[in-house]
């Protein structure tokens, strides 16, 4: 019984029509006017003049006196004079206060004329390129922030400093660990295998130290710091952009670039090297493991290798990309924070962006770095 | 039907309830009760409960106790296809605003006409562009983002989606707040209008002297976690409770009250 009386019963309205005259009947309620049937060959609308009886009616809400009113319409336009009688005294009223209320909200205006493919493609290149034009000239008001900050190291943010190192950088030990030392696993094992074939056991340490620490490490540090902190540092400035607190920092004479993105870029660019290192031991580790079990070469003989065959650059080049990747995560996160406008739709866009943007663009330093320091004999 | 459903023209029946936040209770052992056609107010300071009475009310808040029952049903533990169907038939507008930031106005109101029905596009569009006028904005409104309309704009049209369904029960959280006085009293006066010829039910909260003066059958006073006054605001004026008393006898009640005594004259 509950169940049927949370759901009041209703009459489908209906209109019926005898020669000279039609009678609208049933509920004219959002409900009721679901299944009405308008169509002439189903009503069969006298010829010309309509008299439309509507004394029948039992409820009626906005909806319905909107449907009533736009039959009405429809019928004029096709040339038939429709004279609405019978109505109850308080369903005029209903019928009065949505008429006015539609005439003085107005027409609509016009729909925008619609792009041409031509025209939608050269939008969006000029859209493109303005964007990159943006994202420069961020790169250089943060520049000038960090020059003023340096010319008053008193107004420099510590607290805020501190914090950032340790969410973006303490914070990402745990998984950084485990998936360093996954890497140094995997590749002692698939590069183990082919030199067992050869007998040439105690090149993994080679193989090792060299892909992890000169390209490996660096890499997946950024690409893990790039998912995790570069996406947190647009949500958080995104959602402060909605809900106006950036605007706020503004007038209370805060530059949201030094609060929000200073701290934020000299974090990262301290703990992403530091995550660097760690990740390089991890993955070292990871590959001893392995050259232990799998290749007889035990911890001894490895760490025995592992100073005659790593220069000090081969690891210094790897830790001294982490900056470089450590910045561009910092401002494309920031900056595709501010870009956000007005919606949580948008934080949630632009944080797919900047985690898309920031990976593309460590990788494609990373190529770059490759290019010129083999260039020059690195 | 039991003793406790209270008249059979209840369409809100709140009995022993009681709400908490962790260990903080806001309501206790509260009662009320809203009739068919009523306009009521609930009134109170700030944050003596007003809005967490209205979530609990439209099943957003799980009560700790008490009963609350909606057009005779019980809601307390309820299903979720009974409570689907309840929801059909009351319309919130919330404190702020909460429309959909990714729609424009008019997809936001059509939501839940393409939710709950069946219509055609084109007549939900219609409706929508409908109920749009009614809440007294005008008509290009329709295709704008939220993040594009000004304060009291983004009341109206939250105040659209509320009315979208034609419900026979309507929840306004400060539906005047941050309006200019001109659309607060058109708004005042649509409510009265909705009531006389749908036979509304509206529950609001307000702070807005002259909404309660113009617009309202009784007003619920909420303090000390309980209604400790509910009448028509004549009566309620001259109550002598001290909360009471502290809320309505400030300059600003005193003046409310003496311009619609002079209206009346
Ligand atoms: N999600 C929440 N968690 C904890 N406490 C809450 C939460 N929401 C509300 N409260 C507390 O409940 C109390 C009542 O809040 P409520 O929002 O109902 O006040 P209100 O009467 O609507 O006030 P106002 O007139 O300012 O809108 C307040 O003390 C508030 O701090
Ligand atoms: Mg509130």
């Amino acid at each position: 019984m509950a169940t049927d009386s949370s759901y009041p019963a209703f009459e489908p309205a209906i209109v019926r029509c005898e020669p000279g005259r039609c009678r609208c009947e049933g509920d004219w309620t959002l409900d009721g006017i679901e299944k009405l049937d308008l169509r002439p060959q189903s009503v069969g609308w006298p010829k010309d003049h309509i008299e439309l009886d509507g004394s029948g009616i039992g409820a009626i809400d906005t909806t319905g006196a909107l449907r009533l009113l736009t039959l009405i319409a429809e019928l004029e336009r096709a040339s038939h004079p429709v004279r609405l009688v019978g109505l109850r005294e308080e369903h005029q009223a209903l019928l009065d206060l949505v008429q006015e209320r539609r005439a003085s909200a107005g027409a609509l205006a016009a729909a925008p004329r619609p792009q041409g493919h031509l025209e939608r493609l050269g939008r969006t290149v000029l859209h493109h390129l303005n964007n990159g034009l943006v994202f420069l000239s961020f790169i250089g008001e943060a520049a000038v922030a960090l020059a003023r900050l340096a010319l008053h190291p008193a107004r420099f943010r510590w607290r805020a400093l501190f914090g950032n190192i340790e969410t973006a950088g303490v914070h990402a030990l745990p998984i950084i660990a485990l998936l360093a030392f996954m890497m140094g696993v995997v590749i002692a094992y698939q590069g183990g295998r082919q030199l067992e074939f050869y007998g040439a056991n105690i090149f993994i340490v080679e193989l090792v130290a060299l892909t992890m620490l000169r390209e490996l490490a660096p890499l997946i540090t950024a690409i893990v710091v790039a998912g995790r902190t570069g996406s947190s540092y647009t949500a958080q400035i995104g959602t402060m952009q909605v809900t106006e607190e950036v605007d706020a920092l503004r007038t209370i004479g805060i530059p949201p670039m030094d609060l929000l993105v200073i701290p934020k870029l000299l974090a990262l660019t301290v703990a992403l090297p530091l995550l660097t290192v760690f990740a390089d031991a991890l993955s070292v580790f990871g590959g001893m493991v392995m050259a232990q079990a799998l290749l007889d070469v035990g911890f001894d003989d490895f760490l025995d290798r592992l100073p005659k065959v790593v220069t000090l650059t081969s690891f210094l080049l790897g830790v001294g990309k982490a900056p470089v990747f450590a910045a561009i995560i910092a401002l494309v996160g920031c900056y595709q924070g501010f870009r956000v406008r007005g919606s949580a739709d948008s934080v949630g866009r632009q944080t797919t962006v900047s985690v898309v943007q920031s990976i593309f663009l460590v990788i494609a330093a990373d190529a770059l770095f490759s290019v010129v320091l083999g260039g020059i004999g690195l | 039907m039991n003793e406790a459903a209270g008249p059979a023209t209840a369409v809100v029946a709140v009995r022993g309830l009681w709400t908490r936040f962790g260990s903080t209770a806001i309501h206790e052992n509260l009662d009320l009760d809203i009739d068919r056609g009523e306009v009521v107010a609930l009134v109170g300071g700030s944050g003596s409960g007003k809005t967490t009475l209205l979530r609990a009310i439209i099943m957003l808040l799980q009560p700790a106790a008490g009963s609350i029952k909606l057009f005779g049903q019980e809601i307390v533990g309820i299903g979720d296809a009974a409570a689907f169907r309840l929801r059909r038939r009351f319309g919130m507008l919330f404190q702020q605003g909460a429309l959909f930031s990714s729609l424009t106005v008019r997809e936001n109101v059509a939501v839940p006409l393409r939710e709950h029905t069946r219509l055609p596009a084109r007549q939900i569009a219609e409706i929508a562009d409908l109920k749009i006028a009614l809440a007294g904005l005008p008509a290009d409104t329709g295709g704008k983002l939220p993040r594009e309309l000004s304060g009291g704009m983004l009341k109206r049209a939250a105040l659209a989606r509320a009315l979208a369904l034609d419900p026979a029960l309507l929840f306004l959280d400060e539906p005047t707040a941050g309006l200019d006085p001109v659309s607060a009293g058109a708004f005042d006066e649509l409510v009265v209008q909705l009531k006389e010829s749908l036979g509304l039910t509206v529950v609001m909260v307000t702070h807005d002297l002259d909404t309660l003066w113009q617009a309202t059958d009784r007003v619920a006073f909420l303090g000390e976690k309980r209604v400790i006054g509910y009448a028509p605001m004549q009566e309620l004026t001259r109550s002598e409770h001290p909360l009471i008393r502290a809320y309505f006898e400030g300059p600003r009640g005193r003046a409310a009250r003496e311009q619609t005594a002079c209206r009346a004259a």
